[in-house]
């Protein structure tokens, strides 16, 4: 009975680094970017939150609703005024800049909200669950598998059901001949981010309700969201999901056999993966 | 005949490399207007140009007597010019039939191309509509670049060595296609390997050699001699 509650607290943690790696999975597929900001936005989206609950009284899960037009915004805004500018044939630009994004930000959140750990909270909901066949499973990790399932099944609805995802998938193909369809790549790339934000949103609430937040545990949650993606196959939406489970499983078991194994123990499947598997286990074709 | 595209003194340019000296080429409504020379006679990269994938000066691409050149590509197919590329260049992501409708993004005007029309005219694609565009044979995949290609609805439709790698059968098959193309009026330039194929299929010629025209007439007024003096410079 242990060992399968380790399992399925493992399964539920991976819906969180899912949800984490869902944004960056999307980016790559399409842009082939790396955004090593990746985890400073979500952290910055759940200050957002957090600034929404304190200066209207909204309660975090509208505060995300709230939240997501606006974030789609910034990175609407972001990948038009600074990353399109470096999407050339040179890997490392955009590495750089995004570095340099991920400095920028945690030291403005440092300056405008101090280095003191935050939490957003829902309540009672937080810290109850409920008990399958002597299983205790939290309803809000739970919810976070859930919203991590959704959040893949629409953004895959998205990309194989719509015109926009037509789209994605053909600039994802050729930046150069999709340009002969009509199609501006650089666009398209915008709105690809500012999805990406959305999604960062939706992650940002489940960060910031599961655990406390502070302006420097951005990299933290790229690294988890890296594992997942890599592990997953690049590119790959549903592997993504199973990128992040197996991390979260990983990390579950490591967790029984020595506390301090937790973390390790994701790091080293990740790295015995990448060693068997280099392209992650669902690849994209 | 109303002139419908015309370049001016066409220059393109790689980096330092000029692989087009000046070109004088026009196209009238409803022509069929092909390009033929020798490998890197220039004959792409002027397709490329008039794309709007090669850079070129504003005045050096009229459309209607209008500056267009140096235009995005994105905006070039919405303003009529479609191209069919050298080599398909099919999006591997997309099955045949989102391949057909990525093409339908660059209309502006509806001049009867559609998704049933494209059909019509390559039976076989409806059969094919959803697998994926790669798994194809080289003959069908250029049939989905051209019906990719019509469903813009272009005024011009610029079709680069549509028949490299096929074999004679199905280079004849998507001839058939292009007169087809011709009868229901659109403009269509072709730049072509294949001397006869483009013989045929064409109102007028122009031969490029090194980046410049060698000649330029209609098919049944230029001699076997002076085409191969164009051609090959002897």
């Amino acid at each position: 009975m242990t060992f399968a509650n380790t399992i399925i607290q493992g399964i539920l943690l991976g819906g969180l680094y899912a949800l984490y790696a869902a944004g960056l999975s999307l980016i790559f597929g399409v842009m082939r970017l790396v955004n090593l900001a990746h985890g400073d936005f979500i952290v910055l989206g759940a200050y957002f939150l957090l600034s929404l609950t304190l200066t209207f009284g909204m309660p975090p899960q509208y505060a995300m609703l709230v939240a997501m037009p606006f974030m789609f915004a910034i990175g609407w805004a972001l990948q038009r005024v600074v990353l399109n500018r470096t999407l050339k044939n040179d890997l490392l630009v955009p590495l750089l800049v995004t570095f340099g994004l991920q400095i920028i930000i945690q030291n403005a959140l440092l300056q405008f909200y101090s280095a003191d750990s935050r939490r957003l909270s829902v309540g009672a909901f937080e810290t109850t669950s409920v008990n399958i066949a002597g299983i205790n499973i939290g309803w809000m990790p739970l919810l976070t598998l859930i919203m991590a399932v959704v959040v893949i099944s629409v953004l895959s609805y998205l990309f194989y059901n719509t015109s926009l995802g037509r789209k994605l998938r053909a600039t994802s193909d050729s930046t150069v001949y999709v340009q002969i369809m009509g199609v501006n790549p650089h666009k398209i790339f915008a709105i690809a981010m500012g999805i990406a934000f959305v999604v960062m949103t939706v992650a940002a609430f489940f960060m910031g309700v599961r655990s406390n937040f502070d302006p420097s545990v951005g990299p933290a949650r790229l690294l988890y969201a890296f594992e997942a993606v890599v592990i997953g196959g690049l590119g790959s939406l549903w592997g993504t999901l199973a990128g992040g489970v197996i991390l979260g499983v990983s990390q579950a078991i490591g967790g029984t056999i020595h506390p301090e194994w937790q973390v390790l123990a994701g790091h080293l499947v990740f790295l015995v993966i990448i060693l068997v598997r280099p392209r992650g286990l669902f690849p994209k074709q | 005949m109303t002139r419908i595209l015309e370049t001016s003194g066409l220059e393109v340019f790689y980096g330092d490399f000029q692989a087009l000296f000046g070109i004088d080429v026009h196209i009238d409504q409803g022509e069929t207007v092909a390009i033929i020379g020798a490998n890197g006679a220039g004959k792409s990269s002027f397709l490329a140009a008039l794309s709007g994938l090669a850079g070129s000066k504003p005045g050096q691409i009229l459309l209607d007597g209008k500056p267009v050149g140096g235009t995005a590509p994105y905006d070039m197919v919405k303003l009529g010019i479609a191209l069919v590329p050298e080599g398909r260049k099919l999006f591997p992501s997309l099955t045949v039939e989102e391949n057909l409708l990525l093409g339908r993004n660059g209309m502006s005007v509806d001049r009867g191309w559609d998704l049933e029309s494209i059909y019509n005219m390559f039976p076989i694609l409806r059969e094919r509509r959803n697998q994926m565009s790669m798994t194809l044979s080289g003959g069908q995949q250029q049939m989905v670049a051209i019906g990719r290609g019509l469903m813009s609805n272009p005024r011009v439709l610029l079709c680069d060595e549509i028949s490299l790698g096929l074999s004679p059968a199905v280079v004849h098959d998507v001839y058939v296609a292009i007169d087809e193309i011709k009868r229901r009026e659109t403009t269509v330039l072709i730049v072509e390997q294949d001397l006869s194929a483009a013989l045929r299929a064409a109102d007028r010629i122009y031969c490029f050699m090194e980046g410049r025209v060698s000649l330029e007439g209609k098919p049944d007024e230029l001699t076997k001699e002076a085409i191969q003096n164009a051609y090959f410079g002897v």
